[in-house]
């Protein structure tokens, strides 16, 4: 797999996005960003109503997916490109959905919803109507999935990364500085993780930085053994999925795992080891 | 807060509601010529210069963080390219507000 397999530049969205085997899906946290202003024909996704399950802690389940991709008029054939805000966070999230579930042909688009509008590109608030489709999915592919027995198996073992900013690694922040810090949870990292922010793999304008440069980042800064298997956390999962991308679908390492209890499931666990300051 | 929010940005930068008490406030309104950029992003970096966060600017140019004591760096992206650091110092119920022009 290489990059322009997984990933495409704003100049061939413009290019595809008329295309009838393309569909454009924007997913974002602030949901209300889709409505003020998308790409032509991009349907939305909504990262909580949408993809997570409304009553218990776990993401919409096969049948939601099927149902859910089926409404949106998505086909098993269709090429899904994937944008948003924050980085591409939520787009990221998004697209290890869809490789959970199976899908077969999905991009990011590089920079996501930043990148189109700091370049001033066209926005419409226009929804598109799209057929409704019967879409199958896959059982879910555990095998791109950390649970949290595995992850304390992993101390020590496996490659740990943690994405959250450094403040939240040390345990000076429980949450991302956007959001108010009342969690309960304890502070801190799982013993043996790696710090490397997801952040260091994205320019400023939200492109993933080269092939060259996260290979170094990961491997010759902060020491990960790319032998090993690798699990990667944030807070809920979805700066880990970004990670996840960079790792599995950027620089092809054959086993990442995203743990998407992340640190809101791990820092709230009875006797679990904690480390606390800078890594170890 | 009572239901869990992800680590992405607030909707529309500035509008969630701020309880300032054992919080540590970074806020403030980009403009370019007085007018308002809706726009754009802040983006918060540490003092050894980290991204820590970044949040879409609100209709009224708004943006907020919630930090932790000590000094931090904001830093502001519109289209054009045009960006500007500022650094502003937080404490515990304190609110550190920021006019930035680009």
């Amino acid at each position: 797999m290489s990059r322009s397999d997984v990933l495409v530049d704003a100049d061939w969205v413009e290019a595809h996005l008329d295309d009838p085997g393309v569909v454009l899906v924007e997913v974002d946290e602030d949901t209300s960003a889709y409505d003020k202003g998308h790409i032509r024909n991009a349907v939305k996704l909504d990262w909580k109503k949408d993809l997570q399950d409304p009553v218990r802690r776990d993401f919409v389940d096969r049948r939601g997916f099927e149902q859910l991709l089926s409404e949106r008029g998505i086909s098993n054939d269709d090429t899904v490109v994937l944008y948003g805000g924050n980085n591409n966070w939520f787009a990221a999230y998004a697209y290890w959905y869809f490789k959970l579930y199976g899908h077969r042909s999905v991009k990011l688009l590089d920079g996501g919803r930043k990148k189109w509008e700091l370049e001033s590109r066209e926005m419409v608030t226009a929804v598109p109507e799209r057929a409704r489709t019967s879409y199958q999915a896959t059982v879910q592919d555990s095998s791109l999935r950390a649970m949290r027995d595995e992850v304390i198996a992993a101390i020590g073992k496996q490659n740990l990364v943690d994405v959250r900013s450094p403040d939240e690694f040390t345990g000076k922040l429980l949450a991302p500085a956007h959001l108010p810090q009342e969690q309960a949870q304890r502070a801190g990292h799982i013993p043996t993780a790696k710090n490397v922010p997801w952040s260091k793999a994205a320019n400023d304008d939200g492109t993933f930085k080269t092939d060259d440069d996260l290979r170094t980042l990961y491997q010759g800064d902060a020491g990960l053994d790319f032998g090993k298997d690798t699990i990667a956390y944030c807070r809920i999962g979805e700066r880990s999925a970004h990670t996840w991308f960079v790792l599995h679908e950027l620089l092809g390492l054959p086993r990442v795992k995203n743990y998407d209890g992340s640190w809101t499931e791990y820092g709230s666990l009875v006797g679990v080891p904690i480390e606390l300051g800078e890594a170890r | 807060m009572s239901e869990a929010q992800g680590c992405g940005a607030p909707a529309g930068g500035a509008a969630v509601p701020a309880t300032a008490a054992g919080e540590a406030i970074i806020e403030g309104h980009v403009r370019r010529a007085g007018t308002p950029l809706s726009v754009g992003y802040a983006r918060l970096l540490n003092d050894g210069g980290e991204f820590v966060a970044e949040v879409p600017l609100g209709q009224d140019g708004g943006f907020r963080f919630f930090a932790a004591p000590g000094s931090w760096t904001v830093r502001v992206l519109v289209p054009g390219g045009a960006s500007a650091d500022q650094t502003v110092t937080a404490g515990y119920g304190q609110r550190a507000a920021l006019e930035v022009s680009v």
